[in-house]
């Protein structure tokens, strides 16, 4: 029996076994080989040692990179994190029209980012008939040059990622406020607690969980921007929107240096491993606390 | 996820909807909630349904009205033509079926072997599955694309044909997860009782497994196909040829020459389907969001 059901296991095991072997496994090891080599596609790979990192740090646009890059993250913590829980908080005590209020936070989220973008730079043309000038205008705003000056091009691509993004954590908030027992809040009540307090000292603390590990997915999904910086700026004005990821695509597919690429992921990948176990640890040590 | 039941109280109670101060205050949260939601989840979509049918000079005139004058409605019909949208359209619902099909395979069928049929060495594969999870695509990119160009062991390429989106999307343990955790909730007496009257693991994998797990089998189908269809990177690396490539790689490419109204007339065409899919199964994939919540 047991024997059989090794046989018929990896019979049903080998759709899996196969894809991942192609295109999940081995692209892991090769990652870490081909940042050590000299890949072009025409001649043979060759082994370079640390040459493709010493290329890489001599490229004045790295630290820059970087620095959109952290920037852009930062950006999109400040508005990203606060804003769905506060929107779900309000949304969970709907009486009426929470399907709606759903459906209208969710909506952004099912347009293809492709899509959100193009429509966004539309919306942030400059002079005083694009769509957003033309609506601050109202209020005796602007016009503002938004995608054409380097101080307002990053703020202006966190906005479009935020707004593509933030239907996705309203729900997941929404799916975990359901699960706060309604009895902590009655004995609050009880207690005289306010409704903000109960906010503060009910609700928060059981979300924790929660929003720790949406606040850990939104800083790996956010130093891996490129959609954004890549369709409406193309790293401009001025390479301030130039990120990791899109450094990554110009070495890789416009220079051909296949090698300084994956010295590149290398580098991402261990930020992203450092930043993740930094964030364990604090977590863990918040909570215990 | 959202139990009716439990709806009656949350963090305010009937005492605290009875106090005035209370009342006007969360209306007026909920109100400017709804204005809040109304601006940011519904006008753009307005706006771009009526820039799609605008003329240029109306778009540049009068950037903020939501009715068009006049109204074009031949842009659409001249973007799908000028642009091409019905061949990437169809390019786009070629991609999404294939990833779909290729998900939905290999996730039923390991989830199966993981939860039901069990060999001694399924943990380790568990393992070796889930541990993709924790490296991100982004990272392994480039090392991925020179594995399409050049599969190891057979020396083909796949780059330029739909199998380079089709079967790297298969390589999601998200959907395995999904899969094998709704199966471990089957009562095991049932594949017993069914092996007992001779039934083999196919049998029972078609006949008990795969008709008890419709819910889930949706919710990894709304899943993958809403992904699908909103991948750019990856079919922007691997589809070079034009007349291969979906919506969205073609999209911002056409954007470069073309007039706005053409353009947001493309844009409306490839947010349609996803639109609709979305309203259609709202409740499903707001579910299948709970599940993706992690809880």
């Amino acid at each position: 029996m047991r024997r059989r059901a090794a046989g018929a296991g990896l019979v049903f095991l080998l759709p899996a076994l196969v894809l991942f072997g192609y295109f999940a496994w081995w692209p892991i090891v090769q990652s870490a080989i081909l940042a050590f080599q000299r890949t072009n596609l025409v001649d043979a790979a060759e082994w370079v040692g640390w040459a493709n990192f010493e290329q890489l740090f001599a490229d004045p646009l790295l630290p820059t990179a970087a620095l959109n890059t952290l920037w852009f993250t930062a950006l999109s913590m400040l508005i990203g994190l606060p804003l769905p829980l506060l929107v779900a908080v309000a949304m969970s005590e709907l009486r009426r029209g929470g399907a709606l209020a759903r459906v209208l936070a969710y909506l952004p989220v099912v347009i293809p980012p492709v899509v959100s973008v193009l429509l966004w730079k539309v919306f942030f043309a400059p002079g005083e008939n694009g769509v957003v000038n033309a609506a601050l205008g109202l209020v005796g705003l602007g016009p503002f040059p938004w995608l054409q000056s380097p101080e307002l091009a990053m703020p202006s691509l966190v906005v479009v990622a935020t707004w593509s993004g933030a239907g996705t954590a309203i729900l997941i908030y929404l799916a975990a406020l359901t699960g706060v027992a309604t009895e902590l809040y009655e004995a609050a009540e009880l207690d005289g607690a306010s409704v903000w307090r109960r906010i503060w000292h009910v609700t928060l603390p059981q979300m924790r969980g929660v929003i720790l590990v949406l606040l850990l997915l939104q800083i790996i999904g956010a130093l891996q921007v490129f959609t954004e910086p890549y369709v409406m700026t193309d790293g401009g004005p001025a390479n301030a929107t130039v990120t990791v990821l899109l450094m990554i695509y110009r070495y890789a597919f416009l220079f051909g240096n296949f090698g300084v690429a994956s010295a590149l992921s290398i580098l991402l990948a261990l930020v992203l491993v450092v930043v993740s176990a930094v964030y364990l640890r604090l977590t863990r040590s918040w909570s215990s606390s | 996820m959202t139990a009716p039941a439990a709806r009656d109280r949350r963090i305010l109670s009937p005492h605290d909807w009875g106090r005035r101060a209370t009342r006007y205050g969360w209306r007026g949260i909920h109100t400017a909630l709804f204005a809040g939601l109304v601006l940011l989840g519904a006008l753009p979509l307005v706006w771009m349904v009526r820039a799609a049918v605008s003329t240029t000079t109306d778009l540049v005139q009068r950037p903020l009205a939501l009715w068009p004058d006049p109204a074009m409605w031949s842009n659409i019909a001249d973007a799908w033509n000028l642009l091409g949208i019905g061949q990437y359209l169809w390019n786009t619902v070629w991609l999404v079926a294939g990833s779909w099909i290729v998900q939905l395979i290999v996730a039923t069928t390991a989830g199966f072997a993981l939860a039901v049929v069990r060999p001694w060495y399924g943990r380790y594969v568990y393992g070796a599955l889930l541990v993709t999870l924790f490296v991100p695509g982004t990272v392994t990119l480039i090392a991925l694309y020179l594995t399409v160009l050049d599969l190891p062991g057979l020396g083909i390429s796949i780059a330029d044909t739909p199998w380079a989106v089709w079967l790297p999307a298969g390589a999601h343990a998200f959907n395995i997860l999904l899969a094998k955790q709704f199966f471990d909730a089957i009562p095991r007496e049932l594949f017993e009782a069914a092996q007992v009257d001779g039934a083999g693991w196919f049998t029972i994998f078609r006949r008990i497994v795969l008709p008890m797990s419709k819910p889930i089998l949706a919710v990894i189908s709304l899943l993958s196909i809403m992904t699908a269809w909103k991948d750019f990177l990856w079919p922007l690396i691997v589809l070079t040829d034009p007349a291969l490539q979906p919506l969205s790689v073609a999209l911002p490419r056409l954007a470069q020459n073309t007039d706005p109204a053409y353009l947001i007339a493309g844009l409306l065409i490839a947010s349609v389907p996803p639109i609709v899919v979305f309203l259609v199964f709202q409740r499903q994939i707001v579910s299948g969001i709970g599940f993706t919540g992690l809880k």
